[in-house]
């Protein structure tokens, strides 16, 4: 059959390209591996040659695979899967570059173009190791496009490309027809959890990261192979520093963008998908201060070749964890099994490329030199060889409790995520904290090889006493109110962040003092400052995080069902509703929900304007008054994603979402009385609070109503009482009349609700009718927290990433023009994508 | 450093390492029977939203009040009460893996985790689904 108004040409193009720069690869990394195999300089310099200009082939081959790929989805080309699956119609222009990542084989594609440009630096840069680290670059090349192959191979496909077609891939009645493509209306889309800026930034940023991390491998094997011991470490040192700025700042990313546009609630999660990209990161820093440790007295280059090869081991078995869907049920952002065959080829790329180093690394064990002199406990490098064993240790123990999953699967057990996940790792890691705090606090100061006391003792004097200080007036003044996990970890909390505040402080001393404001040389200490500043933060916005929608608090509510359990609930309850136009407690705050509005620009999208004020208690005056609109997204299964909004402050942020939208009722107002049979003075609760009957009446004679002595009607004297603490009179009435019964209802409409006085039950009560309308009803509920000194995160994060440029750029040597360039550039971004974008 | 005194650090490690994830509290994936056995146990229940039975939720009585029935594939059912707000997509999932303690007959649940269609659209058999409409 043919079918009608298909493009296929684009498809056979991209998939072309993709075949072309996985033959690419293959050449390349055997091209590079003769030209680092061969003795002859005339030899090396031809295969040097071939196998550069393949690189290029390649490079190029993967960018115009991009660009089709962007092609077929930016043009709604639904005859291809992956435009289908991905992208739609209503997707605003600048999501077309996420949903290309939001898929299995756009990220991989992402990551083997991030492969090229880097390899293209080391091309220029690497001198006599770059046929060696190319090599192991190509391998890697090699593996990710043949993921991304999508051909057959004995029945089997290996791989999956993105130019499938959807009528091959999918069964379903309609490609029967010739013209199935008139009938597809739209693609799936961009899931809207990920419609966020960040989608478009974090991936990119966070692969550039885990793809820099195969450079070092690299280099660790192009000295294994000439088996020229420690003089690698020199020129990978810009790279690891690389790696660790740019993984460290896309881990962050992610935590900013969980903390801003998803409802979890908070920047981290210890989500094993968050876990999975952090645990790299842990060893890089560990491997990196084993380099630094050779580079100053030739201690330590076993360990820093371990941890390269074991960083990039756990980049990759982090993907094996995220990509193959074992995750399953453990983590909210897994993706889902991507067949047998995909799982397979993951695995073998994981074992591809560490087994073989890992082998050569061991079987040269013992020819690499190490000094066989015990060292000094006053030496600088013991204790950094101690604080990089701490933290290779914390990264193993997280992956450890991360791999649950993976334990079912071999083992066949049953286990789950213990009952307080975040509890799990915060109760090991605010130890870790303790020890980092103190060790990149003082250890700064201590000399390699050996160090006097008195030294020590005179230099750190000042940071110990103010950093106690400081300690003291947090403990004074602003307490961390973190009692729920029991006064043991509380006093963690407290030793952890006085270990922070001291290293912050004593970082700034030794930039001060020691290093008399030399910038250049400061890097490091740079690096510590705003990482434990950014610990700091946790501690702090963690600790003292208030939820201040939570109704037990409030008191605004209380709920009227009886836990059928019949015991009191100590869940909190974090959610309180609001009701269109009604001015509601939260906290410090009076918060009233006061319209609705739908996006301009996407569909099934509501901003909810809340209007926040704050007044002082004792003399009324406005002390806050502002309007916050978090936003929910209703799709076309009903599934509703909320935005938070945000206030942010200096000192602290006000972060509101919505957790539940009422369903407009269409419907016509189907509720009915419901009849309560009262005595005088006695009160009945519904759901918007209670009435109380104060007395009956009869033929009254009032504003109201004015009967006569000789009619028969009686009317109810009724206060209702809202919970929201106010309360409203109403007086329906009843009416009889040539033998009917006249109802006169009586409505108290800012409360939707209608009183009946229905009759006259026995034993002197009276049947009132209660109604509550839903159809009028617009309501929402809730949910708000503050994070005080969240900024410190941020800012750490950022002052961190400035240090690693400082030393990334001193390692490299950067000509001052370019380093202060690069600094201001990297700094400015990073403040305004977490200090003002969303603000 | 020497590699005896190397070795001896790595072992200390391991064992602290050890007696670590010794420390962790694991809970377990149960299915509704199972889970009634264990009385009191913080686990992991893994069953279906019951739809003929009513899920009772009004965010204008109580938002931190969801009760709705659960069933799995080996004829288990139970009452479970989540204090928090509705999943809007709870109607619509396939699976839901319930994280919470069996209380009498009644499921007392802190947490859930709902396998939804649209959530899991690489899931070829969910991408059918989604051309078949048409």
């Amino acid at each position: 059959m043919t079918y009608e108004n298909e493009h296929l040409l684009p498809g056979q193009i991209g998939h072309f390209f993709v075949l072309l720069a996985f033959v690419a690869s293959i050449i390349s990394a055997i091209s590079f591996f003769k030209a680092s195999a061969v003795k002859s300089d005339i030899e090396k310099k031809k295969w040097l040659h071939l196998a550069r200009s393949i690189f290029v082939i390649e490079f190029l081959s993967l960018l115009t695979v991009f660009a089709f790929v962007y092609f077929i989805c930016s043009q709604h080309y639904f005859e291809y899967l992956y435009s289908y699956k991905h992208s739609s119609k209503e997707l605003e222009p600048k999501y077309l570059l996420a949903c290309i990542w939001e898929g299995q084989e756009g990220s991989f594609l992402l990551w083997s173009i991030w492969h090229c440009v880097l390899g293209s630096i080391v091309i220029f840069t690497a001198k006599k190791r770059e046929a060696a680290v190319m090599t192991v670059v190509n391998v890697a090349q090699f593996f990710l496009i043949l993921m991304l192959l999508g051909i057959y191979f004995s029945g089997t496909r290996i791989g999956s490309n993105p130019f499938m077609l959807t009528r091959n891939e999918l069964a379903g009645p309609i490609f029967s027809q010739s013209n199935y493509l008139d009938l597809i209306k739209d693609g799936v889309g961009l899931n809207v959890l990920l419609r966020n800026y960040w989608m478009v930034i974090h991936p990119p940023v966070l692969f550039l990261g885990f793809a820099s991390t195969i450079i070092p491998v690299g280099f660790a094997y192009s000295s294994l192979r000439s088996k020229d011991w420690g003089s690698w470490i020199k020129p990978v040192l810009p790279w690891v520093l690389f790696s660790g700025l740019v993984l460290g700042t896309g881990i962050m990313m992610g935590g900013k963008w969980a903390y801003e546009s998803l409802s979890f609630g908070g920047y981290w999660a210890w989500d094993p998908v968050e876990n999975a990209s952090l645990v790299p990161w842990i060893i890089l820093v560990a491997g990196l201060h084993c380099m630094a440790i050779y580079k100053s007295t030739g201690n330590a280059l076993r360990a820093a070749y371990l941890f390269t090869i074991l960083t990039y081991l756990f980049v990759l078995y982090s993907t094996f964890l995220t990509r193959t869907g074992i995750l399953g049920d453990t983590s909210v952002h897994s993706f889902t099994e991507a067949g047998m065959a995909m799982n397979v080829l993951i695995g073998i790329y994981v074992l591809g490329i560490t087994v073989p180093v890992l082998f050569m690394f061991f079987k040269n064990y013992s020819k690499i030199p190490s000094l066989e002199k015990e060292e000094n406990i006053s030496s600088r490098e013991f204790w950094m060889f101690i604080g990089a064993l701490i933290l290779f240790l914390s990264a193993i123990f997280i992956i450890s409790v991360t791999s649950l999953p993976v334990y079912n699967k071999i083992f066949g057990s049953n286990l789950a995520d213990p009952q307080d996940r975040e509890f799990t790792y915060n109760k090991v890691l605010v130890l870790v904290a303790i020890i980092i705090g103190l060790l990149t606090g003082a250890i700064q100061y201590f000399k390699y090889k050996k160090t006097g006391k008195k030294y020590i003792l005179s230099k750190l004097g000042w940071p110990l006493g103010i950093s106690i200080f400081l300690i003291t007036l947090i403990a004074l003044f602003y307490p961390i109110e973190y009692f729920k996990k029991g006064y043991g970890f509380l006093a963690a909390i407290y030793l952890a962040l006085f270990a922070t505040i001291f290293s912050v402080v004593a970082n700034a001393f030794y930039i001060k003092t020691v290093l008399k404001g030399n910038l250049k040389a400061s890097g490091a200490a740079i690096a510590h400052l705003g990482f434990t500043m950014m610990i700091a933060g946790m501690l702090i916005s963690s600790g003292n995080k208030e939820v201040i929608s939570d109704n037990s608090k409030t008191g605004v509510f209380i709920p009227f069902d009886k836990d059928p359990t019949g015991r009191s609930t100590e869940n909190p309850m974090e959610n309180l509703t609001l009701i269109k136009g009604i001015p509601t407690p939260l906290g410090k705050y009076t918060v009233t929900y006061l319209k609705d509005s739908a996006s301009p620009k996407e569909n099934n999208r509501t901003f909810y304007s809340l209007h926040f004020v704050n007044k002082d208690s004792a003399t009324g005056k406005v002390l806050e008054n502002f309007i916050l609109s978090p936003d929910s997204y209703r799709m076309k299964d009903n599934n509703l994603s909320s935005n938070p909004d945000t206030r942010h402050y200096l000192s602290h942020d006000v972060f509101t979402y919505v957790s539940t939208i009422s369903v407009p009722n269409k419907d016509a107002d189907t509720a009915s009385f419901k009849i309560h049979e009262l005595s005088v003075g006695d009160s009945v609760f519904f759901d918007k609070g209670y009435i109380v009957l104060n007395g009956i009446q009869k033929n009254p004679n009032n504003e109201r109503y004015q009967f006569q002595p000789t009619d028969t009607a009686l009317a109810a004297d009724i206060t209702l009482y809202s919970k929201e603490g106010t309360s409203y009179k109403a007086n329906p009435a009843l009416k009889i009349q040539n033998h009917q019964i006249d109802f006169l209802n009586d409505t108290i409409i800012t409360q939707n609700v209608y009183l009946q006085f229905a009759g006259i039950a026995q034993g002197n009560k009276f049947k009132i009718g209660i109604k509550e309308s839903k159809k009028l009803t617009d309501f929402i509920t809730l949910k708000a927290y503050v994070f005080p000194y969240i900024n410190l995160v941020w800012a750490g994060l950022i002052i961190m990433a400035a240090g690693f440029l400082v030393s990334l750029l001193q390692r490299a040597k950067a000509a001052k023009w370019m380093a202060i360039l690069s600094i201001c550039f990297v700094i400015l971004a990073l403040t305004y994508l977490f200090l003002f974008a969303n603000a | 450093m020497k590699t005896s005194s190397i070795l001896i650090l790595i072992g200390i490690a391991a064992a602290i390492g050890a007696l670590l994830m010794y420390s962790v509290d694991f809970s377990t994936y149960d299915t509704i029977a199972t889970a009634k056995e264990k009385q009191g146990k913080y686990v992991h229940m893994i069953a279906k939203l019951d739809k003929s039975k009513p899920i009772q939720y009004d965010a204008i009585k109580d938002p931190n009040y969801l009760s709705f029935y659960a069933v799995d594939s080996l004829g288990g059912s139970t009452q479970v009460i989540y204090r928090n707000t509705k999943p809007a997509e709870l109607e619509q999932s396939e699976r839901v893996v319930l994280k919470g303690k069996m209380e009498g007959n009644v499921f007392e649940c802190d947490n859930i985790l709902l396998k939804c269609p649209s959530k899991y659209k690489d899931d070829k058999k969910e991408l059918e689904k989604t051309v078949t409409q048409y």
